[in-house]
C-alpha cells in the first residue's frame, strides 16, 4: 500500500526541508568566516588597525610609471596579458578588470602641464566594504588585514563590486564560471612564503614600499614633515579614508584627481550596519514584510475559494488546483 | 718561433709562468682578464673580483687546464667562432691560456698521426681533461653515420667522455642535438647530455655560442674543480639567465611600437625593432644582447638588422619557422600609453532622483491601471464556467445551467 502525495503537499515538504537545512547551515558559515565578530562591536564607525596589519605606501611623487609591478603582478597571480587594445603585443588595460588587479594610472591636466601617476590595487580597508557586502562569507578579511575571496562560497552576486567604493572587485564576464578578480595583497600567492607582494617587491624606484601599517604610516608623516609644501593637503589618503585602509597613498595632486574618491572617516560596514540594525531589529523589517504578504494572499485567498466554490457549483466539476 | 715555445712547454704550468716566459705584457693580460669580467660579470668565482688586477692575479695561479676537443655532427661553425676572438687571439689562447691537446680543425697531423696523438693525449691527462664536444651524436642504426677513425661516434664519445672530468658541450648540436635533430633528424641525432646524462656536463648552446663563455667555464673549472652554477638545461647562468629581449639595444623601438614591417623598409634601415620580423628575442635566453661578438659593438643577428632565431632554446631553434612571431609573455604597455583615471561612480543628483521616481510611478500606475482593466476584461469573458463543457466530459453533467445557454 502506498502513501499517497499530492503536488502541493509535496512542494510543501520540499521547501519545509530546504529551509530547515538552510538555517542549520548557513549562520554558522558566515559566522565562522567573519573574525571580527566576536570583538565587541561588529562595526565600529572608526576601526583601529591591529598592531601585526600590514600595508603599502604609494607615494605618486616617486613614482615614474614603468609599470613594472603590472606583469610582476600578473605572473604572481597567474593572470593572462590584457593585450586587446595593444594587437596582442603588451599587456594594455584600460582600468582595472578581470585581467587586471594592479595597474597604473595617468592623470594629466587638459591645460597646464600638471601630471601624476597613480597605482591601482585594492585598498584593503580596516572594515572592508566588500565583507560586509558579501552574503556568503566568499570575501574575508584575513590576518595582517588582507582581504581576499574564496571561490567556493561565491554565488556570483557581484555585490562586492556595487559595495566597493574604489572599484576593485570586477567579475569575469567571459568566463563560464566567473570568479570575482581583484588584489588579495599576494596572500596566498607571496605572504605565506614570507615574501612581500609582487609590486612592491619589484618597483625598482621605492614609489610603492611593503611594511607594518603603523610604521609606513609613520613614514608617510615623516616624508610630508620634511618637505611640508611638496604633498596635498599634508595628508596620507588611506589613514582615515572610510574607516581606515592598508593601503596609503602620498599625491602632490588632489586625490580626487588621481580618481581616489572623497569619503567619510567612517567605515561604510558601519553605514551598512546602522541601515540594517534598525530594518532587523527584533525582526521587525521581515516581519513588517511578511505582514503585508500573508495579508495579499490572505484576501486573494478568499477570492480564490470563492471562486473555486462558484466553478463547483456551476460545472459540478472539482477545481484542478 | 710557435713551435718552439710549445717544445719547451712544461706539461701543466700556470698561466702566469707561461705568459711571463713566452715575453707576454702585462697590459694585454689585463685587457683579456677584463674581457672576461665583461662577459661574466658574475656568477662565476674567478671573475668575481672589483678590479682586473684582482682577476689576473687569480687568473695567474691556475694551471692550464687540458682541453680534448671533439668533433662529430657538426658545421665546425662553433670553432670559426673561437677563431675570430681577437682578446685573446687564438694562437694566445690555445698556446697559454688553455692546454689544447687534441682538436680536429686546428692540429697540422691527420690519419694515424693524429689518432695517435688523440690516443696519448687521453691516457696522459685520463680523469684530469675537459673534454670539449662540438657537434651532435648520431644514434641511428647503431651510429653508423659519423665514424671516427672507424668507430661510430656513439663509442668514442662513450670511451672519452668516460675518462673526462668534465664535458662541455659547445654548441646548440652538442647541447641537444641542433640542426641534425631538426625534422626529419634522418640520423637520430642528439647531444651530449642524453648518452651521458651522469657526467659532469656544461651545456653551452647558440649557433654559434659566445666564445667568452666557454673561456670562463673552463678557467672557473680550472681554478677551483666547480663547474658554474646552472639552469634546468645545463646552461651556466651567468651567461643564459636572461632573456635577448631585455637587454636588446633595439628595445627602446619595441617600447615605442616601432616595427620592421618588411626586409629593406624605412625601420629596417632606421634599425627598429624586428619583433613582427619573426624575431625569437622574448623566448630566448642567451646574452648575445651584452656580449657582441667578436668584441665588436653590434656583431649578432639582432644587431646587423636579422632577427633572433632563438638559437640557444631547445624549444625554439630549428623547431620553430623563422619567421613566426612568437607569443610574448605579459610585458606592460611602454610609456607611450597609459590608461586614463576612470571613475565609473559618481554622485546622484536631485534632477536625475526625480526624473527616474517620475518614471518608475508612471509605470507602476500605468501598470496597476491595465491590470484593473484586465481583470474585469476576464471577468466579463473568460470567466470560469462561462463556456459550456464539452459533452460527457465529466459525472453529473445534468444540471448545469449553462449548458443549455
Amino acid at each position: 500500500m502506498s502513501v499517497t502525495v499530492n503536488r502541493r503537499q509535496a512542494f510543501k515538504v520540499m521547501i519545509g526541508l530546504g529551509s530547515t537545512a538552510a538555517s542549520a547551515l548557513l549562520p554558522t558559515a558566515a559566522h565562522a568566516a567573519n573574525p571580527a565578530a566576536s570583538k565587541t562591536e561588529e562595526h565600529p564607525a572608526h576601526p583601529i588597525a591591529p598592531p601585526n596589519a600590514i600595508a603599502m605606501l604609494y607615494d605618486s611623487t616617486v613614482c615614474t610609471g614603468c609599470k613594472a609591478c603590472m606583469p610582476a603582478c600578473n605572473e604572481a597571480n597567474g593572470l593572462p596579458s590584457d593585450t586587446l587594445l595593444s594587437g596582442g603585443i603588451w599587456d594594455m588595460p584600460m582600468g582595472l578588470n578581470a585581467k587586471t588587479k594592479n595597474i597604473i594610472e595617468l592623470y594629466q591636466d587638459a591645460q597646464s602641464d600638471e601630471f601624476a601617476f597613480v597605482k591601482k590595487q585594492c585598498m584593503h580597508c580596516l572594515d572592508p566594504a566588500c565583507v560586509t557586502g558579501c552574503p556568503f562569507g566568499s570575501l574575508v578579511k584575513r590576518d595582517l588585514g588582507a582581504v581576499t575571496w574564496n571561490s567556493s562560497l561565491c554565488i556570483g552576486c557581484r555585490y562586492c563590486e556595487v559595495a566597493c567604493p574604489f572599484e576593485v572587485p570586477q567579475f569575469q564576464w567571459e568566463n563560464w564560471n566567473p570568479k570575482i578578480v581583484k588584489c588579495e595583497f599576494c596572500y596566498d600567492q607571496r605572504l605565506k612564503e614570507d615574501m612581500q607582494p609582487a609590486c612592491t617587491a619589484v618597483c625598482p624606484t621605492g614609489a610603492v614600499i611593503f611594511g607594518k601599517r603603523t610604521d609606513l604610516l609613520a613614514q608617510a608623516k615623516e616624508r610630508i614633515a620634511a618637505t611640508p609644501e611638496k604633498y596635498f593637503e599634508n595628508r596620507v589618503y588611506g589613514e582615515h579614508e572610510a574607516g581606515g585602509t592598508q593601503v596609503l597613498y602620498l599625491s602632490s595632486v588632489s586625490f580626487q584627481k588621481l580618481g581616489l574618491p572623497k569619503l567619510g572617516t567612517t567605515s561604510i560596514g558601519h553605514y551598512a550596519t546602522k541601515v540594517t540594525s534598525v530594518l532587523y531589529k527584533w525582526l521587525a523589517g521581515p516581519a513588517l514584510v511578511a505582514g503585508v504578504f500573508g495579508f495579499f494572499i490572505r484576501r486573494n485567498w478568499e477570492r480564490h475559494e470563492n471562486e473555486r466554490r462558484d466553478h463547483e457549483e456551476k460545472t459540478g466539476f472539482p477545481d484542478q488546483l | 718561433m710557435l713551435s718552439t715555445l710549445v717544445a719547451k712547454a712544461k706539461a701543466l704550468e700556470t698561466i702566469d709562468e707561461r705568459m711571463l716566459r713566452c715575453g707576454i705584457s702585462r697590459r694585454s693580460f689585463l685587457v683579456f682578464c677584463s674581457t672576461l669580467m665583461i662577459a661574466a660579470p658574475y656568477g662565476l668565482s674567478i671573475t668575481d673580483k672589483r678590479t682586473p688586477e684582482e682577476v689576473a692575479t687569480g687568473l695567474g695561479k691556475i694551471a692550464r687546464p687540458s682541453i680534448i676537443w671533439l668533433h662529430f655532427q657538426d658545421c665546425t661553425g662553433c670553432t670559426e667562432s673561437l677563431l675570430q676572438t681577437s682578446h685573446p687571439d687564438f694562437g694566445d689562447l690555445i698556446l697559454n691560456v688553455i692546454s689544447l691537446e687534441y682538436h680536429e680543425t686546428l692540429m697540422a697531423g691527420s690519419g694515424l698521426q693524429a689518432r695517435q696523438a688523440l690516443d696519448a693525449a687521453v691516457k696522459k691527462h685520463t680523469g684530469q681533461f675537459i673534454l670539449v664536444v662540438e657537434g651532435s651524436i648520431p644514434t641511428k642504426d647503431r651510429g653508423i653515420y659519423m665514424k671516427l677513425a672507424g668507430r661510430p661516434a656513439l663509442d668514442v664519445l662513450a670511451d672519452i667522455g668516460n675518462k673526462a672530468a668534465a664535458i662541455v658541450a659547445i654548441g646548440s648540436c652538442a647541447s641537444w642535438g641542433g640542426i641534425p635533430s631538426a625534422d626529419p633528424d634522418p640520423t637520430g641525432a642528439v647531444g651530449v647530455a642524453d648518452l651521458l646524462p651522469t657526467k659532469a656536463i656544461v651545456n653551452i648552446p647558440g649557433c654559434p655560442p659566445n666564445p667568452y663563455t666557454l673561456l670562463g667555464v673552463l678557467l672557473q673549472y680550472a681554478a677551483d674543480g666547480r663547474l658554474p652554477e646552472m639552469d634546468d638545461q645545463r646552461r651556466p647562468k651567468f651567461a643564459f639567465d636572461r632573456d635577448i629581449h631585455e637587454h636588446c639595444p633595439r628595445r627602446a623601438h619595441f617600447d615605442a611600437g616601432n616595427f620592421v614591417k618588411q626586409y629593406g623598409d624605412e625601420g629596417h634601415r632606421e634599425g627598429w625593432c624586428l619583433y613582427e620580423m619573426g624575431c625569437k628575442g622574448p623566448d630566448t635566453h642567451a646574452g648575445c644582447s651584452t656580449r657582441h661578438f667578436n668584441e665588436i659593438p653590434d656583431v649578432w643577428p639582432i644587431g646587423i638588422g636579422a632577427p633572433c632565431i632563438g638559437c640557444t632554446e631547445k624549444s625554439v631553434a630549428f623547431k620553430v619557422s623563422m619567421f613566426e612571431v612568437v607569443k610574448l609573455h605579459t610585458i606592460a604597455a611602454p610609456p607611450t600609453s597609459y590608461a586614463p583615471i576612470t571613475t565609473t561612480k559618481g554622485t546622484i543628483s536631485p534632477l536625475a532622483t526625480g526624473l527616474v521616481g517620475a518614471g518608475v510611478g508612471a509605470l507602476v500606475g500605468a501598470g496597476y491601471v491595465a491590470s484593473r482593466k484586465f481583470s474585469k476584461v476576464e471577468d466579463d469573458e473568460s470567466a470560469p464556467g462561462s463556456k459550456p463543457a464539452a459533452p460527457g466530459s465529466g459525472p453529473g453533467s445534468g444540471n448545469e445551467p449553462g449548458a443549455s445557454a
